[in-house]
């Protein structure tokens, strides 16, 4: 058994790519026990992307498979094989939880919709994530995270004012949509042990993103304002942005609200323009911005990011360096005092360092476990959860349904 | 709007005291729209974050931040300083009876007051208590402040986002602030379910600057392991070694698209076809094409013949054609769109919120989830400054008025 803040939950997880898996990683690392169905013929599809490790690509060296999935089961099972379908029944039946991320109507056409699984299992609890929902006119229209980027208004807010609106290529809905996920699965999950009852769940990255705009939203329900990108400007706070900073494309984020004023002018030595009419006030500021940004780079960019941060943090105003991947798992003193990575060993791909949440648990802290290889648990999950005998699962293997 | 069904509600028996500002009201929104009785305490005047615009009909009044009432649905509000003496005696006896308690003060500021978690848990030894700062409780930056662009810039998001020629920039509006809120509510519930099974209370605490390094994934994620810094690119995808550009102008705004192998561009070709557009797409073998092996001027020729057919689209237009086509392309909806788009309205996802002291019915989100039992609903608008005082300090404290009266010459609520 595992260890951990969720020890006893156990998961059937018919997840893929990136969404889906994050949500049964969380619950793994805090110790449940997840039981991840793939085939040889449909592996999870991120087991094929780039990178690998040491470059070499096979299918248990995806890097993003072995940080997204770590302490999970592995339990290869052809779906589409006579046997298939009752081998998931039957690990449904002993599962608290059932997580899917099929497109919708997948899992209908295996049988293995709620209603399916009520029947084995009565108090069931289901969730689909997919990224428009179960129902609707737009529920079957193909989409991934990039696209619900565009949908859910989040490359409209982001970009500067005269030019298009912009994103970046990783899809951040998905990383939007696993803490809804969870948070409504371990809701169910209480709701559960009160009443006796399970249910359906349906979670999508269009409905969860938007709550990431609301108050836009209503601004837009309320006053009827149609919102827009403003770079990396605030409406109450000058300066406010990103500076340039010495080196090569080094920069430093500097948030300035107005009570942080005379503490932001005096680590830059209180310059005579700072006490100029026009820079005096915020409504001064705001009115002259661009011309305050030049001024505040003309200092930031004599300076390395990181000094800048330090002098303005010790000054109690706030600031960040813009850190690449770099700067924050090799540089930053602060993450590795957090421990964001813990160190796990995998067969194949040897030691290797895994993201942990963003929260600490102060008696139930995270265990990181490797990844699996690809069917590695089906003897382990077939033997000691499904109570097999040897010969019922040697039966199996012979059949072919474990492909 | 959904009447307000307490005992239906999975976490109704539960109640939370949210101390949180703008980093963690997403946390006790989620919550008490799950039915939990979160109870936001104020201090007296009201939270500093109801200075938060936008405001109900730009009028800049506490009671009608909209960035305060989109995040704090469906809870409760008293007004309490707790840097008070009776404050703190006050706020004890109600963690006697709390399952949460959820704050965001600068590390240490809740020690200073003698209400760390320590203390709490020796008053009701089941409390979770859920701490959300800009880097957490310890460590060289703990002290550290930031607000949103601090946490865009230091987690790694930034890094990845804007044009090679200007500034790296932040990420839609405050995106921080709510990534903490709903990953601090995701770690609270996961010690709740400890607290379920063995009745061990803890302490959860949150980094929001680690929330958004969750939010730059893989990037950060992958370092160890790659080694390769991704830098700004403007909107694109990495094909090959090529990066295919993604937003395309339309007559009324913007829409997302890459050329695709296969069906779904032969398809796009055609559509375009009916309209009597051709150009390089039409020449291209969608079937054969190897995106591996296709030289930056090819991709730049369909980049500017597809952008030539959109502008004689609007967003709308292209839409409703992608849906019945079975098309790859998506318009980059503004809220507009967005309020219109016909799969929110068949799902109805957009919910009416009664403001009585507004005269006014306003229109929110609605739950970012469906549960099959429904219980996942806003079951109010947000509260007033202290709109609950009386309920909770004379109804459950059992305050007399004249106490009352006294704790609110005094300042304390």
């Amino acid at each position: 058994m595992k260890k951990g803040a969720l020890e006893g939950l156990r998961v059937l997880d018919f997840t893929v790519m990136a969404a889906g898996p994050l949500v049964t990683k969380f619950l793994s690392d805090h110790g449940a026990e997840v039981i991840k169905l793939e085939s040889t013929v449909r592996p999870d599809v991120i087991r094929t992307f780039i990178p690998f490790a040491g470059g070499t690509p096979g299918i248990n060296r995806s890097i993003t498979f072995a940080e997204g999935n770590t302490g999970k089961y592995s339990f290869r099972l052809n779906l589409s094989h006579p046997l298939g379908i009752d081998i998931a029944k039957r690990l449904a039946s002993c599962c608290d939880i059932v997580v899917e991320n099929f497109n919708p109507g997948v899992m209908k056409k295996h049988g293995l919709t709620y209603d399916d699984l009520t029947k084995i299992k009565s108090d069931v609890i289901m969730v689909s994530m997919s990224g428009l929902g179960q129902s609707g006119p737009h529920s079957r229209h193909r989409n991934i995270g990039l696209s619900i980027q565009a949908l859910a208004g989040i490359n409209h807010f982001t970009g500067w004012p005269d030019r298009a609106p912009i994103g970046y290529s990783i899809p951040y809905p998905d990383v939007i949509i696993p803490w809804f996920a969870l948070l409504a699965l371990m809701a169910a999950v209480d709701y559960r042990k009160r009443t006796g009852k399970g249910q359906y769940i349906d979670v999508t990255m269009l409905e969860t993103s938007l709550h990431f705009l609301a108050p836009a939203l209503l601004d837009y329900t309320a006053n009827g304002r149609e919102g827009t990108r403003m770079g990396n400007r605030c409406a109450y706070a000058a300066p406010h942005g990103v500076y340039r900073c010495q080196g090569e494309d080094r920069w430093c984020a500097i948030e300035v609200f107005n009570d942080d004023w005379p503490s932001f002018c005096k680590v830059l030595g209180n310059p005579a323009w700072s006490k100029e009419p026009q820079f005096a006030t915020l409504l001064g500021r705001k009115e002259n911005e661009e011309e305050l940004d030049r001024l505040v780079e003309d200092w930031t960019a004599k300076r390395s990011a990181e000094e800048v941060m330090s002098l303005m943090q010790q000054a109690g105003v706030g600031a960040g360096v813009v850190q690449n991947a770099e700067d924050i798992a090799d540089k930053d003193p602060h993450f590795k005092y957090r421990q964001f990575y813990q160190v796990v060993e995998h067969p194949e791909i040897g030691a290797y360092e895994c993201p942990t949440a963003s929260f600490k648990l102060s008696k139930t802290p995270c265990e990181l476990s490797p990844a699996p290889c690809l069917g590695e648990h089906n003897e382990y999950v077939c033997t000691k959860i499904l109570g097999m005998s040897d010969k019922e699962f040697s039966e199996l293997v012979a059949s072919g349904v474990f492909e | 709007m959904i009447p307000e069904k307490k005992t239906e509600s999975p976490l109704a028996s539960y109640r939370a005291l949210d101390l949180t500002d703008e980093n963690g009201f997403l946390c006790g929104k989620i919550f008490a729209d799950l039915g939990m009785d979160v109870i936001k305490i104020e201090k007296p005047g009201g939270d500093a974050a109801r200075r938060l615009g936008p405001f109900y009909h730009d009028i800049p009044d506490p009671e009608k931040s909209l960035y305060w009432l989109a995040y704090n649905t469906s809870k409760r509000s008293i007004t309490l300083n707790i840097e008070s003496p009776d404050g703190q005696e006050i706020f004890k006896r109600l963690v006697k009876t709390a399952h949460f308690v959820f704050e965001c003060f600068p590390p240490g500021y809740m020690d200073s007051l003698g209400l760390d978690y320590q203390v709490l848990a020796e008053i009701n030894p089941g409390i979770i208590m859920t701490s959300i700062t800009p880097f957490g409780q310890m460590g060289p930056y703990s002290n550290y402040k930031g607000a949103d662009i601090v946490a865009l810039a230091m987690g790694g998001l930034m890094q990845l986002c804007g044009y090679p020629d200007r500034a790296p920039l932040r990420w839609g509006l405050e995106q921080s602030w709510p990534q903490a809120g709903a990953q601090a509510a995701m770690g609270t519930i996961i010690a709740h379910y400890h607290r379920l099974v063995s009745g061990e209370g803890q302490h959860v605490d949150v980094s929001v600057r680690d929330c958004m390094i969750w939010s730059a994934y893989p990037s950060p994620q992958n370092w160890s392991m790659v080694k390769k810094i991704v830098g700004r690119t403007g909107f694109t995808a990495p094909r090959g070694h090529l990066n295919l550009r993604l937003n395309h102008r339309c007559k009324d705004g913007y829409v997302a698209w890459m050329p695709w192998r296969g069906e779904v561009t032969k398809k796009l070709v055609e559509y375009m076809g009916e309209e009597g557009v051709g150009g390089s797409l039409r020449e291209t073998d969608w079937d054969q094409v190897n995106m591996e092996e296709v030289n930056q001027e090819q991709i730049d020729r369909w980049q500017d013949d597809i952008e030539r057919f959109c502008l004689n689209h609007t967003k709308a237009e292209l839409h409703n054609e992608v849906m019945k086509r079975g098309l790859m392309l998506w318009p980059m909806n503004d809220v507009k769109d967005l309020r219109e788009m016909s799969q929110l309205l068949a799902r109805h996802f957009w919910v009416d919120v009664e403001h009585p002291e507004l005269n006014d019915t306003v229109i929110y989100p609605g739950p970012p989830v469906k549960t099959g039992e429904g219980y996942w609903q806003i079951r109010r608008r947000a509260p007033l400054i202290g709109e609950h005082n009386e309920e909770v300090y004379k109804g459950e404290l059992g305050f007399s008025e004249s106490q009352l009266v006294v704790l609110r010459q005094a300042g304390v609520i």
